[in-house]
């Protein structure tokens, strides 16, 4: 995994709280074996029209949010199926990070995995960068995870809180499985004193 | 110090702990399915790993499977890779598998319980936001992504934070036509879908107690719904007399030593929630839903929101929203509103009492001509039991099509889906836009609704049958 650096970016809004992972990608694109061509399928049904041409006024066909990589959205975002698809789907079109008020528990953790950086910014903070982003289209955020500081469009900045391993992880590149296999010693002293509870690999009638 | 079934259930499986980082805890039983595992299984094969606990592990083919005749080929190329893959994965590193063809091969949360490989006590995970479901048994069983089945696939153990603890407390008696269904709609309609993040929620309460294991699977099911990763029951008597004698249950001197573990598990006496709701089950009418998402739901009686009612703006655009994409006025009943498909199935409800259910609605009636209607057993041994009594005769003399065990139209992925612009009332969990076919409008409801409503040929309760 890259290192997750700071940067600057214009903010795509998508006012509409709820969104869920069926949304980010429909299940139809989950037959996929890879993890890879996904940024294609990203809100695929609110993004095209039946013909497969833009949706003009769907916010991800306009020009204005071209490069963009910081996605402002309404509360609860990413509720629903556990697809990770949708981190996938979501950094592969170029995303780096979501604003929101809330993050649903499994798609957070997806995001946190894939080097989508989940910022939780307070409802009056979200409120105030929709109607920047409304009065100036090319209004930025600057987004610090080291410093976890958000920078807004008119001047000063918010503190967003993400938990330090994960934020260790991502700042170095880490990938949290190379961590767990460390604690090899620990995983089979587990083991050794838990009760056999099911073998599946057991011949059952 | 007193401590919730939640609290007993983490501490018994942490493996590991160091200031700063997220706990270690083990996994008892991992589930897997076609759909979130093959780049997991790819992840092991760049870098060189194995399956550490295969004996833990289980494996089934459900969400992309179609239900059509299982000897007929699968049309859909890429579904038919991936269902190959599954197979291919779990041989390459020694994973049971029920595969298409396998005799007890059927939805992940149906099958786990009934071949007793959830057990109370467990944590149970797979990469699907239903896995909820096995909470039932007093287990810990939470959804994961793909990244994290590569993490217990390679090491049987997961890095999580300690979640919050929610009482959900049902206490009274269900009238006649409320089931299990209704009461998690209706919990879902009052906290709405982001009102269980960061907690997992314990179903207590003499409702809850009343309750079958299948109900209170039918409970646990959507939790996630309600935003909690995962919500339980406390195991009972009903819990070890469902168990008992499954081909996974422990047995003999076994079977008495784990009961007695099991029964330690319950919430103490004094102890703590972080949060709590009361919900008067006396008081409870079918629910159904009207909106694009599992909160948006009401008694089958009342009209869906007026949005002008709503002051806060941007639940009002949302729910302005959910009325266009379902093509709803607000302020107006469901009932009597024409509907094109009725389902019955999913993980939420489609085990042998909720065909049952069905079949007793269904039986000597005729199904509306104008629907169409597809049932759809949980699981091969759901198919078997109901071929003993008698249930397809019922289904099919009643004109809905009977089909082989998946998650079918629930998600949509195997060709069973809703067209763009019908309207569907189904038993499954999500009504998501584009959930069950891309334009499709779902009304989520129990199957008893299902029914009425199949053979109504509109939205119905099925308290007014005739």
């Amino acid at each position: 995994m890259k290192k997750f650096e700071a940067f600057r970016s214009r903010i795509v809004p998508l006012p509409i709280n709820n969104v869920d992972t069926d949304q980010i990608i429909p299940a139809r694109f989950l037959k996929t074996t890879s993890m890879e061509g996904l940024a294609d399928q990203l809100f695929f049904d609110w993004r095209y029209q039946e013909d497969g041409s833009p949706k003009p006024d769907f916010i991800l066909n306009q020009d204005r949010v071209k490069g963009a990589s910081v996605l402002l959205a309404g509360d609860n975002f990413g509720c629903g199926s556990s697809r990770e698809h949708a981190p996938w789907a979501l950094t592969q079109f170029g995303f780096r990070a979501v604003i929101s008020t809330s993050f649903a528990d499994i798609f957070k953790q997806n995001s946190l995995k894939n080097a989508l950086l989940p910022v939780v910014v307070t409802p009056e903070v979200q409120a105030s960068l929709f109607a920047a982003v409304e009065a100036d289209p090319a209004a930025e955020v600057a987004v610090d995870l080291a410093a976890q500081t958000l920078a807004l469009p008119g001047g000063g900045s918010v503190e967003f809180r993400v938990d330090p391993f994960s934020r260790h992880c991502l700042l170095e590149g880490i990938d949290e499985l190379g961590y767990i296999l460390q604690q090899e010693a620990a995983i089979g002293a587990y083991e050794a004193r838990r009760p056999h509870s099911i073998d599946t690999l057991a011949q059952v009638s | 110090m007193s401590r919730t079934i939640i609290e007993k259930l983490w501490d018994s499986h942490v493996v590991y702990e160091q200031a700063g980082a997220p706990s270690l805890i083990f996994i008892d039983l991992h589930l897997v399915h076609e759909v979130t595992s093959p780049q997991a299984f790819q992840g092991l094969r760049d870098r060189g790993l194995r399956v550490r606990r295969p004996d833990l592990t289980f494996a089934t083919a459900d969400h992309s499977i179609p239900t059509h005749d299982r000897s007929l080929p699968i049309l859909d190329p890429i579904a038919r890779k991936q269902l190959e893959a599954l197979e291919a994965n779990c041989r390459e590193f020694g994973v049971p598998c029920e595969g298409i063809h396998g005799p007890r091969q059927g939805i992940v949360h149906v099958i786990g319980p009934e071949l007793g490989l959830t057990q109370p006590g467990m944590t149970v995970v797979c990469g699907d936001s239903h896995t909820a479901t096995h909470g039932a048994f007093g287990a810990l069983a939470f959804g994961i992504g793909t990244s994290e089945v590569m993490h217990v696939l390679a090491s049987q153990c997961l890095l999580q934070r300690k979640s919050k603890t929610y009482e959900v407390r049902v206490d009274g008696v269900l009238k006649p036509g409320v089931t299990a269904k209704d009461i998690i709609l209706a919990l879902i309609s009052r906290i709405g879908v982001g009102g269980g993040t960061g907690h997992v929620f314990e179903y207590r309460g003499s409702a809850i107690r009343a309750l079958s294991m299948e109900e209170r699977m039918t409970v646990c099911n959507m939790s996630i719904e309600g935003g909690a990763r995962a919500g339980l029951v406390a195991p009972d008597d009903a819990t070890f007399q469902y168990l008992a004698g499954r081909p996974y249950a422990p047995t003999g001197a076994a079977w008495d030593a784990a009961v007695a573990q099991w029964k330690q598990l319950p919430t103490d006496e004094g102890a703590a929630f972080d949060k709590s709701i009361a919900i008067d089950a006396d008081a409870l009418e079918p629910m159904i839903t009207y909106g694009t998402n599992p909160g948006q739901g009401v008694p089958i009686t009342q009209p869906v929101p007026d949005p002008s009612s709503i002051g806060d703006p941007m639940e009002r655009e949302s729910v302005e929203k959910a009325l266009r994409y379902m093509g709803l006025e607000g302020g107006k009943p469901l009932l009597g509103r024409p509907v094109d498909v009725v389902f019955i199935g999913s993980c939420t409800n489609s085990r042998i009492s909720d065909l049952r259910a069905a079949a007793a609605v269904l039986k000597g009636r005729k199904v509306s001509p104008n629907v169409r209607v597809m049932v759809v057993p949980g699981s091969q041994a759901v198919k078997r039991q109901a071929y003993d009594e008698g249930l397809p005769e019922v289904f099919r003399a009643a004109g809905c099509e009977w089909r082989e065990p998946g998650c079918s139209m629930c998600i949509a992925m195997n060709g069973d889906q809703l067209a763009p612009g019908q309207y569907g009332v189904s038993t499954s969990n999500r009504n998501f836009e584009g959930r069950q076919g891309k334009g499709g409008r779902t009304f989520l409801a129990s199957p008893l609704t299902a029914a009425a409503t199949a053979i109504a040929g509109h939205v119905a309760d099925v308290r007014k049958l005739q």
